[in-house]
Protein backbone atom coordinates (compact mmCIF):
# COMPACT_ATOMS: atom_id res chain seq x y z
CA UNK A 1 0.00 0.00 0.00
CA UNK A 2 2.96 2.11 0.19
CA UNK A 3 1.69 3.58 -3.63
CA UNK A 4 -1.09 5.09 -2.09
CA UNK A 5 0.71 6.56 1.36
CA UNK A 6 3.61 8.01 -0.88
CA UNK A 7 0.58 9.94 -3.04
CA UNK A 8 -1.82 10.80 -0.18
CA UNK A 9 -1.77 14.69 -1.68
CA UNK A 10 -2.58 13.22 -5.19
CA UNK A 11 -5.21 10.86 -4.04
CA UNK A 12 -6.82 13.76 -1.84
CA UNK A 13 -6.62 16.19 -5.30
CA UNK A 14 -8.08 13.57 -6.99
CA UNK A 15 -10.87 12.77 -4.41
CA UNK A 16 -11.59 16.33 -4.52
CA UNK A 17 -12.12 16.18 -8.36
CA UNK A 18 -14.50 13.36 -8.10
CA UNK A 19 -16.53 14.64 -5.01
CA UNK A 20 -17.24 17.84 -7.71
CA UNK A 21 -18.44 15.58 -10.43
CA UNK A 22 -20.51 13.96 -8.02
CA UNK A 23 -22.04 17.26 -6.93
CA UNK A 24 -22.59 18.98 -10.37
CA UNK A 25 -23.95 15.49 -11.82
CA UNK A 26 -26.27 15.72 -8.74
CA UNK A 27 -27.32 19.78 -9.42
CA UNK A 28 -27.86 18.96 -12.88
CA UNK A 29 -29.83 15.92 -12.38
CA UNK A 30 -31.90 17.14 -9.67
CA UNK A 31 -33.17 20.25 -11.88
CA UNK A 32 -33.31 18.72 -15.46
CA UNK A 33 -35.21 15.54 -13.63
CA UNK A 34 -37.56 17.80 -11.51
CA UNK A 35 -38.45 19.60 -15.09
CA UNK A 36 -39.28 16.64 -16.92
CA UNK A 37 -41.21 15.43 -14.22
CA UNK A 38 -43.29 18.72 -14.20
CA UNK A 39 -43.07 17.72 -18.01
CA UNK A 40 -44.73 13.86 -17.25
CA UNK A 41 -47.94 15.68 -15.00
CA UNK A 42 -48.41 18.46 -17.14
CA UNK A 43 -51.72 19.23 -18.45
CA UNK A 44 -50.78 20.04 -21.91
CA UNK A 45 -50.61 16.34 -23.82
CA UNK A 46 -47.29 16.97 -25.84
CA UNK A 47 -45.25 17.95 -22.40
CA UNK A 48 -46.85 14.42 -20.98
CA UNK A 49 -45.33 12.42 -24.22
CA UNK A 50 -42.42 14.30 -24.53
CA UNK A 51 -41.42 13.61 -20.59
CA UNK A 52 -42.61 10.03 -21.25
CA UNK A 53 -40.36 9.49 -24.48
CA UNK A 54 -37.22 11.23 -22.82
CA UNK A 55 -37.65 8.41 -19.26
CA UNK A 56 -38.11 5.31 -21.79
CA UNK A 57 -35.37 6.17 -24.22
CA UNK A 58 -32.92 7.16 -21.69
CA UNK A 59 -33.40 4.97 -18.68
CA UNK A 60 -32.83 1.92 -21.45
CA UNK A 61 -29.91 3.09 -22.82
CA UNK A 62 -26.78 2.34 -20.94
CA UNK A 63 -24.96 5.29 -19.34
CA UNK A 64 -21.75 4.82 -21.57
CA UNK A 65 -23.62 4.65 -24.96
CA UNK A 66 -25.05 8.06 -23.57
CA UNK A 67 -21.27 9.27 -22.75
CA UNK A 68 -19.98 7.58 -26.23
CA UNK A 69 -22.18 9.91 -27.80
CA UNK A 70 -21.34 12.97 -26.29
CA UNK A 71 -18.07 12.32 -26.58
CA UNK A 72 -17.24 11.24 -30.08
CA UNK A 73 -20.41 11.87 -31.73
CA UNK A 74 -21.12 15.84 -30.19
CA UNK A 75 -17.25 16.72 -32.19
CA UNK A 76 -18.80 15.45 -35.20
CA UNK A 77 -21.34 18.00 -35.16
CA UNK A 78 -18.68 20.77 -34.50
CA UNK A 79 -19.50 20.54 -30.52
CA UNK A 80 -15.90 20.42 -28.65
CA UNK A 81 -16.14 21.20 -25.36
CA UNK A 82 -13.51 19.55 -22.54
CA UNK A 83 -13.94 16.15 -21.50
CA UNK A 84 -15.30 17.17 -17.92
CA UNK A 85 -18.40 19.53 -18.94
CA UNK A 86 -19.06 16.33 -21.77
CA UNK A 87 -18.90 13.47 -18.88
CA UNK A 88 -20.67 15.68 -16.44
CA UNK A 89 -23.58 15.96 -19.07
CA UNK A 90 -23.53 12.65 -20.14
CA UNK A 91 -24.17 12.16 -16.68
CA UNK A 92 -26.58 14.76 -15.91
CA UNK A 93 -28.89 13.60 -18.96
CA UNK A 94 -28.66 10.18 -18.03
CA UNK A 95 -29.66 10.71 -14.40
CA UNK A 96 -32.57 13.04 -14.83
CA UNK A 97 -34.99 10.18 -16.39
CA UNK A 98 -34.23 8.42 -12.62
CA UNK A 99 -34.74 11.51 -11.01
CA UNK A 100 -38.16 12.33 -13.20
CA UNK A 101 -39.80 8.78 -12.26
CA UNK A 102 -38.60 9.12 -8.47
CA UNK A 103 -40.55 12.54 -7.94
CA UNK A 104 -43.36 11.02 -10.03
CA UNK A 105 -43.62 8.11 -7.87
CA UNK A 106 -43.47 10.56 -5.15
CA UNK A 107 -46.57 11.97 -6.80
CA UNK A 108 -48.27 9.02 -7.16
CA UNK A 109 -47.91 7.82 -3.38
CA UNK A 110 -50.09 11.23 -2.56
CA UNK A 111 -53.75 9.91 -2.06
CA UNK A 112 -56.14 11.13 -4.66
CA UNK A 113 -58.54 12.89 -1.70
CA UNK A 114 -55.55 15.51 -1.57
CA UNK A 115 -55.48 16.61 -5.04
CA UNK A 116 -59.44 16.38 -5.18
CA UNK A 117 -60.01 18.49 -1.80
CA UNK A 118 -57.73 21.23 -3.56
CA UNK A 119 -59.28 21.10 -6.78
CA UNK A 120 -62.55 21.30 -4.60
CA UNK A 121 -61.95 24.55 -2.96
CA UNK A 122 -60.90 25.92 -6.12
CA UNK A 123 -57.30 25.92 -6.19
CA UNK A 124 -55.59 25.80 -9.65
CA UNK A 125 -53.18 23.14 -10.71
CA UNK A 126 -49.79 25.95 -10.05
CA UNK A 127 -51.47 25.68 -6.22
CA UNK A 128 -52.57 22.36 -6.45
CA UNK A 129 -49.47 21.07 -7.52
CA UNK A 130 -47.05 23.39 -5.20
CA UNK A 131 -48.89 23.82 -2.61
CA UNK A 132 -50.75 20.44 -1.72
CA UNK A 133 -48.96 17.89 -3.50
CA UNK A 134 -45.67 18.35 -4.09
CA UNK A 135 -44.85 18.70 -0.40
CA UNK A 136 -45.78 15.40 0.17
CA UNK A 137 -44.66 13.76 -2.59
CA UNK A 138 -41.00 15.26 -1.77
CA UNK A 139 -41.03 13.42 1.75
CA UNK A 140 -42.07 10.18 0.05
CA UNK A 141 -40.20 10.45 -3.21
CA UNK A 142 -36.90 11.32 -0.84
CA UNK A 143 -35.72 7.72 -0.16
CA UNK A 144 -35.72 6.56 -4.13
CA UNK A 145 -34.35 10.34 -4.96
CA UNK A 146 -31.69 9.17 -2.51
CA UNK A 147 -30.99 6.04 -4.05
CA UNK A 148 -30.95 7.76 -7.81
CA UNK A 149 -28.36 9.98 -6.16
CA UNK A 150 -26.07 7.51 -4.61
CA UNK A 151 -26.06 5.30 -7.87
CA UNK A 152 -25.14 8.44 -9.46
CA UNK A 153 -22.15 9.38 -7.29
CA UNK A 154 -21.35 5.27 -8.13
CA UNK A 155 -21.70 6.36 -11.79
CA UNK A 156 -19.33 9.27 -12.02
CA UNK A 157 -16.61 6.45 -11.56
CA UNK A 158 -17.49 5.99 -15.17
CA UNK A 159 -16.65 9.53 -15.88
CA UNK A 160 -13.58 9.07 -14.48
CA UNK A 161 -12.83 5.95 -16.40
CA UNK A 162 -13.25 7.80 -19.40
CA UNK A 163 -10.33 9.75 -19.27
CA UNK A 164 -11.32 13.20 -17.50
CA UNK A 165 -8.14 13.37 -15.68
CA UNK A 166 -7.07 14.61 -12.33
CA UNK A 167 -10.09 12.64 -10.84
CA UNK A 168 -9.54 9.61 -8.70
CA UNK A 169 -9.77 7.13 -11.48
CA UNK A 170 -6.90 9.45 -13.20
CA UNK A 171 -4.35 9.46 -10.01
CA UNK A 172 -4.91 5.58 -10.23
CA UNK A 173 -3.94 5.80 -13.97
CA UNK A 174 -1.22 8.17 -13.71
CA UNK A 175 0.10 5.88 -11.29
CA UNK A 176 0.05 3.02 -13.09
CA UNK A 177 0.54 3.89 -16.48
CA UNK A 178 3.03 6.54 -15.89
CA UNK A 179 5.07 5.85 -12.54
CA UNK A 180 4.73 2.15 -13.18
CA UNK A 181 3.18 1.20 -9.73
CA UNK A 182 1.68 -2.87 -9.17
CA UNK A 183 -2.45 -1.61 -10.19
CA UNK A 184 -3.86 -3.51 -6.97
CA UNK A 185 -2.71 -0.82 -3.98
CA UNK A 186 -3.64 2.05 -6.52
CA UNK A 187 -6.88 0.57 -7.40
CA UNK A 188 -7.64 -0.42 -3.66
CA UNK A 189 -7.09 3.41 -2.84
CA UNK A 190 -9.15 4.43 -5.53
CA UNK A 191 -11.96 1.80 -4.17
CA UNK A 192 -11.56 3.26 -0.48
CA UNK A 193 -11.72 7.05 -2.42
CA UNK A 194 -14.95 6.08 -3.91
CA UNK A 195 -16.63 4.17 -0.80
CA UNK A 196 -15.82 7.49 1.45
CA UNK A 197 -18.09 9.37 -0.89
CA UNK A 198 -20.84 6.63 -1.13
CA UNK A 199 -20.89 5.28 2.55
CA UNK A 200 -20.98 8.49 3.89
CA UNK A 201 -24.20 9.29 1.77
CA UNK A 202 -25.88 5.86 2.09
CA UNK A 203 -25.86 7.00 5.95
CA UNK A 204 -27.12 10.48 5.52
CA UNK A 205 -30.34 9.25 3.15
CA UNK A 206 -31.05 6.62 6.17
CA UNK A 207 -30.98 9.06 8.69
CA UNK A 208 -32.75 12.17 6.75
CA UNK A 209 -34.93 9.11 5.48
CA UNK A 210 -36.00 8.24 9.11
CA UNK A 211 -36.68 11.94 10.12
CA UNK A 212 -38.82 12.63 7.23
CA UNK A 213 -40.98 8.98 7.28
CA UNK A 214 -44.25 9.91 7.72
CA UNK A 215 -47.42 7.58 8.70
CA UNK A 216 -50.16 7.42 6.12
CA UNK B 1 -53.07 8.58 -8.11
CA UNK B 2 -53.23 9.11 -12.13
CA UNK B 3 -52.46 12.51 -13.17
CA UNK B 4 -55.42 13.34 -14.73
CA UNK B 5 -56.88 14.04 -11.01
CA UNK B 6 -54.70 17.26 -10.63
CA UNK B 7 -56.80 19.22 -12.63
CA UNK B 8 -60.66 19.26 -13.30
CA UNK B 9 -62.29 17.82 -16.52
CA UNK B 10 -61.46 21.10 -18.96
CA UNK B 11 -64.03 23.47 -19.41
CA UNK B 12 -63.77 25.71 -22.53
CA UNK B 13 -61.17 28.10 -21.11
CA UNK B 14 -59.24 25.43 -19.65
CA UNK B 15 -59.13 23.63 -23.26
CA UNK B 16 -58.33 26.58 -24.70
CA UNK B 17 -55.10 27.29 -22.83
CA UNK B 18 -54.76 24.09 -23.03
CA UNK B 19 -54.72 24.18 -26.94
CA UNK B 20 -52.49 27.22 -27.10
CA UNK B 21 -50.16 25.46 -24.45
CA UNK B 22 -50.21 22.71 -27.00
CA UNK B 23 -49.35 24.59 -29.78
CA UNK B 24 -46.82 26.59 -28.22
CA UNK B 25 -44.80 22.65 -27.11
CA UNK B 26 -45.53 21.44 -30.24
CA UNK B 27 -43.69 24.99 -32.41
CA UNK B 28 -40.70 24.60 -29.65
CA UNK B 29 -40.00 20.72 -30.31
CA UNK B 30 -40.15 21.70 -33.79
CA UNK B 31 -38.00 24.47 -33.97
CA UNK B 32 -35.29 22.55 -31.54
CA UNK B 33 -35.80 19.49 -34.17
CA UNK B 34 -35.29 21.68 -37.11
CA UNK B 35 -32.26 23.39 -35.62
CA UNK B 36 -30.64 19.58 -34.46
CA UNK B 37 -31.82 18.48 -38.35
CA UNK B 38 -30.30 21.53 -39.91
CA UNK B 39 -27.08 21.08 -37.94
CA UNK B 40 -26.50 17.86 -38.61
CA UNK B 41 -27.04 18.46 -42.37
CA UNK B 42 -25.15 20.58 -42.26
CA UNK B 43 -22.29 19.17 -41.33
CA UNK B 44 -23.24 15.95 -43.71
CA UNK B 45 -24.42 13.46 -41.25
CA UNK B 46 -27.29 12.24 -43.61
CA UNK B 47 -24.71 11.30 -46.37
CA UNK B 48 -25.12 8.10 -47.54
CA UNK B 49 -21.74 6.49 -47.11
CA UNK B 50 -21.90 7.42 -43.78
CA UNK B 51 -25.62 5.15 -43.00
CA UNK B 52 -25.63 3.07 -45.96
CA UNK B 53 -23.18 0.42 -44.32
CA UNK B 54 -26.11 -0.25 -41.63
CA UNK B 55 -29.04 0.73 -43.58
CA UNK B 56 -28.09 -0.52 -47.11
CA UNK B 57 -28.22 -4.51 -47.72
CA UNK B 58 -26.46 -4.18 -51.27
CA UNK B 59 -23.78 -1.89 -49.80
CA UNK B 60 -20.48 -4.07 -49.68
CA UNK B 61 -19.90 -3.16 -46.32
CA UNK B 62 -23.61 -4.14 -44.91
CA UNK B 63 -23.21 -8.08 -44.22
CA UNK B 64 -19.48 -7.18 -42.70
CA UNK B 65 -20.59 -4.26 -40.67
CA UNK B 66 -23.97 -6.57 -39.39
CA UNK B 67 -21.81 -9.62 -38.74
CA UNK B 68 -19.42 -7.89 -36.71
CA UNK B 69 -22.53 -6.05 -34.73
CA UNK B 70 -24.12 -9.59 -33.93
CA UNK B 71 -21.20 -10.46 -32.74
CA UNK B 72 -20.83 -7.93 -30.14
CA UNK B 73 -24.81 -8.37 -29.32
CA UNK B 74 -23.83 -12.30 -28.23
CA UNK B 75 -20.78 -11.02 -26.56
CA UNK B 76 -22.79 -8.58 -24.67
CA UNK B 77 -25.72 -11.43 -23.86
CA UNK B 78 -23.56 -14.24 -23.12
CA UNK B 79 -21.62 -11.78 -20.20
CA UNK B 80 -25.15 -10.22 -19.30
CA UNK B 81 -26.44 -14.21 -18.95
CA UNK B 82 -23.15 -15.44 -16.82
CA UNK B 83 -23.11 -12.95 -14.51
CA UNK B 84 -27.10 -13.46 -14.01
CA UNK B 85 -27.19 -17.17 -13.20
CA UNK B 86 -23.77 -16.45 -11.23
CA UNK B 87 -25.25 -13.09 -9.55
CA UNK B 88 -28.31 -15.02 -8.47
CA UNK B 89 -26.86 -18.03 -7.09
CA UNK B 90 -24.61 -16.31 -4.96
CA UNK B 91 -26.93 -13.94 -3.93
CA UNK B 92 -29.41 -16.12 -2.67
CA UNK B 93 -26.77 -17.42 -0.54
CA UNK B 94 -26.16 -14.32 0.75
CA UNK B 95 -29.39 -13.24 0.78
CA UNK B 96 -30.31 -15.98 3.12
CA UNK B 97 -27.12 -16.34 5.22
CA UNK B 98 -28.16 -12.97 6.32
CA UNK B 99 -31.48 -14.08 7.38
CA UNK B 100 -30.76 -16.93 8.82
CA UNK B 101 -27.03 -16.65 10.73
CA UNK B 102 -26.54 -15.70 14.20
CA UNK B 103 -25.79 -12.15 14.65
CA UNK B 104 -21.29 -12.97 15.06
CA UNK B 105 -22.19 -14.60 11.51
CA UNK B 106 -24.10 -11.85 10.17
CA UNK B 107 -21.77 -8.53 10.92
CA UNK B 108 -18.89 -9.71 8.42
CA UNK B 109 -21.78 -10.97 6.07
CA UNK B 110 -23.40 -7.60 6.64
CA UNK B 111 -20.26 -5.35 6.11
CA UNK B 112 -19.08 -7.21 2.93
CA UNK B 113 -22.57 -6.62 1.84
CA UNK B 114 -22.71 -2.40 2.32
CA UNK B 115 -19.38 -2.48 1.31
CA UNK B 116 -19.70 -3.67 -1.96
CA UNK B 117 -22.86 -1.86 -2.65
CA UNK B 118 -21.04 1.31 -1.99
CA UNK B 119 -18.47 0.11 -4.97
CA UNK B 120 -18.84 1.48 -8.67
CA UNK B 121 -19.63 -1.75 -10.73
CA UNK B 122 -16.39 -0.25 -13.17
CA UNK B 123 -14.17 -0.08 -10.30
CA UNK B 124 -14.89 -3.85 -9.52
CA UNK B 125 -15.03 -5.13 -12.59
CA UNK B 126 -10.91 -3.40 -12.97
CA UNK B 127 -10.19 -4.38 -9.61
CA UNK B 128 -11.00 -8.18 -10.97
CA UNK B 129 -8.45 -7.42 -13.85
CA UNK B 130 -5.85 -6.22 -11.40
CA UNK B 131 -6.34 -8.68 -8.88
CA UNK B 132 -5.87 -11.24 -11.81
CA UNK B 133 -2.34 -9.52 -12.99
CA UNK B 134 -0.89 -9.19 -9.11
CA UNK B 135 -1.32 -12.44 -8.76
CA UNK B 136 -0.51 -14.07 -12.00
CA UNK B 137 -3.53 -15.88 -11.60
CA UNK B 138 -4.02 -18.07 -15.01
CA UNK B 139 -7.46 -17.82 -16.28
CA UNK B 140 -6.51 -19.38 -19.82
CA UNK B 141 -8.56 -23.00 -19.22
CA UNK B 142 -11.75 -20.85 -18.55
CA UNK B 143 -14.08 -20.65 -21.52
CA UNK B 144 -14.00 -17.80 -23.75
CA UNK B 145 -11.56 -14.51 -23.85
CA UNK B 146 -9.89 -13.48 -20.24
CA UNK B 147 -12.26 -10.08 -20.36
CA UNK B 148 -15.31 -12.16 -20.19
CA UNK B 149 -14.46 -12.94 -16.89
CA UNK B 150 -13.23 -9.79 -15.90
CA UNK B 151 -16.77 -8.26 -16.89
CA UNK B 152 -18.85 -11.79 -15.68
CA UNK B 153 -16.84 -11.67 -12.05
CA UNK B 154 -17.01 -7.81 -11.58
CA UNK B 155 -20.92 -7.87 -12.25
CA UNK B 156 -21.30 -10.42 -10.12
CA UNK B 157 -19.55 -9.18 -7.14
CA UNK B 158 -21.65 -5.87 -7.28
CA UNK B 159 -25.07 -7.61 -8.41
CA UNK B 160 -24.93 -10.84 -6.12
CA UNK B 161 -25.54 -8.13 -3.18
CA UNK B 162 -27.98 -6.22 -4.76
CA UNK B 163 -29.91 -9.63 -5.51
CA UNK B 164 -29.45 -10.58 -2.20
CA UNK B 165 -30.71 -7.68 0.12
CA UNK B 166 -33.71 -7.85 -2.80
CA UNK B 167 -34.38 -11.43 -1.71
CA UNK B 168 -33.97 -10.46 1.62
CA UNK B 169 -36.75 -7.81 1.04
CA UNK B 170 -38.98 -10.12 -0.41
CA UNK B 171 -38.61 -13.13 2.38
CA UNK B 172 -39.32 -10.42 5.24
CA UNK B 173 -42.13 -9.00 3.03
CA UNK B 174 -44.21 -12.49 3.39
CA UNK B 175 -46.52 -12.79 6.21
CA UNK B 176 -45.21 -13.83 9.35
CA UNK B 177 -47.77 -16.78 9.63
CA UNK B 178 -46.06 -17.97 6.44
CA UNK B 179 -42.72 -19.60 8.45
CA UNK B 180 -44.82 -20.10 11.78
CA UNK B 181 -47.03 -22.65 10.11
CA UNK B 182 -43.85 -24.14 8.47
CA UNK B 183 -42.43 -24.15 12.11
CA UNK B 184 -45.53 -25.56 13.50
CA UNK B 185 -45.86 -28.46 11.60
CA UNK B 186 -42.34 -29.92 12.39
CA UNK B 187 -39.90 -28.18 9.51
CA UNK B 188 -36.76 -27.21 10.77
CA UNK B 189 -35.61 -23.57 10.23
CA UNK B 190 -33.62 -24.04 7.05
CA UNK B 191 -36.40 -26.25 5.76
CA UNK B 192 -38.97 -23.53 6.21
CA UNK B 193 -36.75 -21.35 4.37
CA UNK B 194 -35.67 -23.24 1.50
CA UNK B 195 -39.40 -25.14 0.93
CA UNK B 196 -41.24 -22.16 2.08
CA UNK B 197 -40.32 -18.93 2.06
CA UNK B 198 -37.70 -18.53 -0.76
CA UNK B 199 -40.35 -20.00 -3.27
CA UNK B 200 -42.53 -17.56 -2.44
CA UNK B 201 -40.03 -14.31 -1.96
CA UNK B 202 -38.68 -15.60 -5.81
CA UNK B 203 -42.34 -14.92 -6.82
CA UNK B 204 -42.88 -11.86 -5.65
CA UNK B 205 -39.33 -10.21 -6.43
CA UNK B 206 -39.80 -11.59 -10.04
CA UNK B 207 -40.59 -8.08 -11.34
CA UNK B 208 -37.76 -6.59 -9.45
CA UNK B 209 -35.31 -9.37 -10.55
CA UNK B 210 -36.34 -8.58 -14.66
CA UNK B 211 -35.36 -5.13 -13.67
CA UNK B 212 -31.99 -5.84 -11.92
CA UNK B 213 -31.30 -8.01 -15.48
CA UNK B 214 -31.44 -4.38 -17.34
CA UNK B 215 -29.47 -3.20 -14.82
CA UNK B 216 -26.68 -6.07 -15.62
CA UNK B 217 -27.51 -5.57 -19.31
CA UNK B 218 -26.19 -1.70 -19.58
CA UNK B 219 -23.62 -2.49 -17.07
CA UNK B 220 -22.20 -4.97 -19.75
CA UNK B 221 -21.05 -1.99 -21.82
CA UNK B 222 -19.20 0.11 -18.80
CA UNK B 223 -16.17 -2.34 -19.95
CA UNK B 224 -16.03 -0.60 -23.17
CA UNK B 225 -14.74 1.84 -21.41
CA UNK B 226 -11.81 0.04 -19.91
CA UNK B 227 -10.91 -2.06 -23.55
CA UNK B 228 -11.06 -5.33 -21.70
CA UNK B 229 -13.70 -6.81 -23.99
CA UNK B 230 -15.54 -6.44 -27.00
CA UNK B 231 -19.02 -6.21 -26.45
CA UNK B 232 -21.53 -4.60 -28.50
CA UNK B 233 -20.34 -1.04 -27.66
CA UNK B 234 -16.88 -1.59 -28.32
CA UNK B 235 -17.76 -3.58 -31.49
CA UNK B 236 -19.33 -0.49 -32.60
CA UNK B 237 -16.29 1.92 -31.63
CA UNK B 238 -14.27 -0.36 -33.50
CA UNK B 239 -16.44 -0.33 -36.40
CA UNK B 240 -17.06 3.72 -36.19
CA UNK B 241 -13.31 4.31 -36.16
CA UNK B 242 -13.43 1.75 -39.67
CA UNK B 243 -16.60 4.02 -41.15
CA UNK B 244 -15.65 7.31 -40.20
CA UNK B 245 -19.26 7.44 -38.48
CA UNK B 246 -19.98 7.00 -34.82
CA UNK B 247 -23.08 9.45 -34.39
CA UNK B 248 -24.76 6.66 -37.01
CA UNK B 249 -23.12 3.78 -35.37
CA UNK B 250 -24.33 4.66 -31.64
CA UNK B 251 -27.22 5.27 -32.71
CA UNK B 252 -27.80 1.92 -34.42
CA UNK B 253 -26.18 0.56 -30.73
CA UNK B 254 -28.19 2.61 -28.83
CA UNK B 255 -31.11 1.44 -30.54
CA UNK B 256 -30.31 -1.99 -30.16
CA UNK B 257 -30.00 -1.66 -26.21
CA UNK B 258 -32.98 0.30 -25.89
CA UNK B 259 -35.36 -2.07 -28.09
CA UNK B 260 -34.25 -5.32 -25.40
CA UNK B 261 -34.07 -3.26 -22.41
CA UNK B 262 -37.53 -1.83 -23.35
CA UNK B 263 -38.83 -5.18 -23.91
CA UNK B 264 -36.85 -6.69 -20.37
CA UNK B 265 -39.24 -3.32 -19.04
CA UNK B 266 -42.66 -4.19 -20.04
CA UNK B 267 -41.81 -8.37 -19.29
CA UNK B 268 -41.15 -6.62 -15.54
CA UNK B 269 -44.53 -4.48 -15.61
CA UNK B 270 -46.11 -7.36 -17.20
CA UNK B 271 -44.95 -9.79 -14.43
CA UNK B 272 -45.65 -7.46 -11.64
CA UNK B 273 -49.38 -7.12 -13.03
CA UNK B 274 -49.73 -10.72 -13.11
CA UNK B 275 -48.26 -11.13 -9.92
CA UNK B 276 -50.22 -8.86 -7.95
CA UNK B 277 -53.78 -9.84 -9.80
CA UNK B 278 -52.82 -13.85 -8.05
CA UNK B 279 -51.47 -12.93 -4.94
CA UNK B 280 -55.08 -10.58 -4.17
CA UNK B 281 -55.05 -11.72 -0.60
CA UNK B 282 -51.57 -10.65 0.23
CA UNK B 283 -51.74 -7.19 -1.55
CA UNK B 284 -48.43 -4.74 -0.96
CA UNK B 285 -45.92 -7.37 -1.19
CA UNK B 286 -44.09 -5.77 -4.40
CA UNK B 287 -44.20 -1.87 -3.52
CA UNK B 288 -43.32 -2.45 0.36
CA UNK B 289 -39.32 -3.28 -1.48
CA UNK B 290 -37.30 -0.66 -2.54
CA UNK B 291 -36.52 -1.59 -6.33
CA UNK B 292 -39.40 -3.48 -7.00
CA UNK B 293 -40.99 -2.23 -10.54
CA UNK B 294 -40.30 -1.87 -13.64
CA UNK B 295 -36.79 -0.66 -14.44
CA UNK B 296 -35.89 1.33 -11.74
CA UNK B 297 -32.29 0.50 -11.36
CA UNK B 298 -29.66 2.64 -12.68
Amino acid sequence: MDAVYDNLDLFWSGFLRSLGICLWGMAGSLVLGTLIAAFRVSPIPALRWFGTAWVTLIRNCPLTVVLFMFAFGLPELGINVSYYLFGVSALVLYTSAFVCEAIRSGINSVQLGQAEAARAIGLTFGQTLGQVILPQALRSSLPPLGSVIIAMFKNSALVGAFGVGGDLWGVGNQLTSAQGYDALPVFTGVAIGYLCITLPAAALLATVERKVAIAR
Amino acid sequence: MSTAVLYDEPGPKARRRSLIGTVVAVVAFAVILYLGYRRLEERGQFDSDLWYPLLNPTDPQFRLVWERLAEGLMATLVAAALAIVFSLTIGTVLGVGRLMLGRLGRIPLVAGIELFRGLPVIVTIFYVYALKNHFKADISWLPGEDGLWYLVLGLTIYNSVIIAEILRAGVNSLPSGQAEAGLAIGLTPRQTMVAIQLPQAFRTMLPALISQLVVILKDTSLVAVLGLYTELLRRGNLISQVLDNPLQVLFVVALIFILINYGLSRLATFAERRLSTRTAGAPATTSAVPGAGAATGL
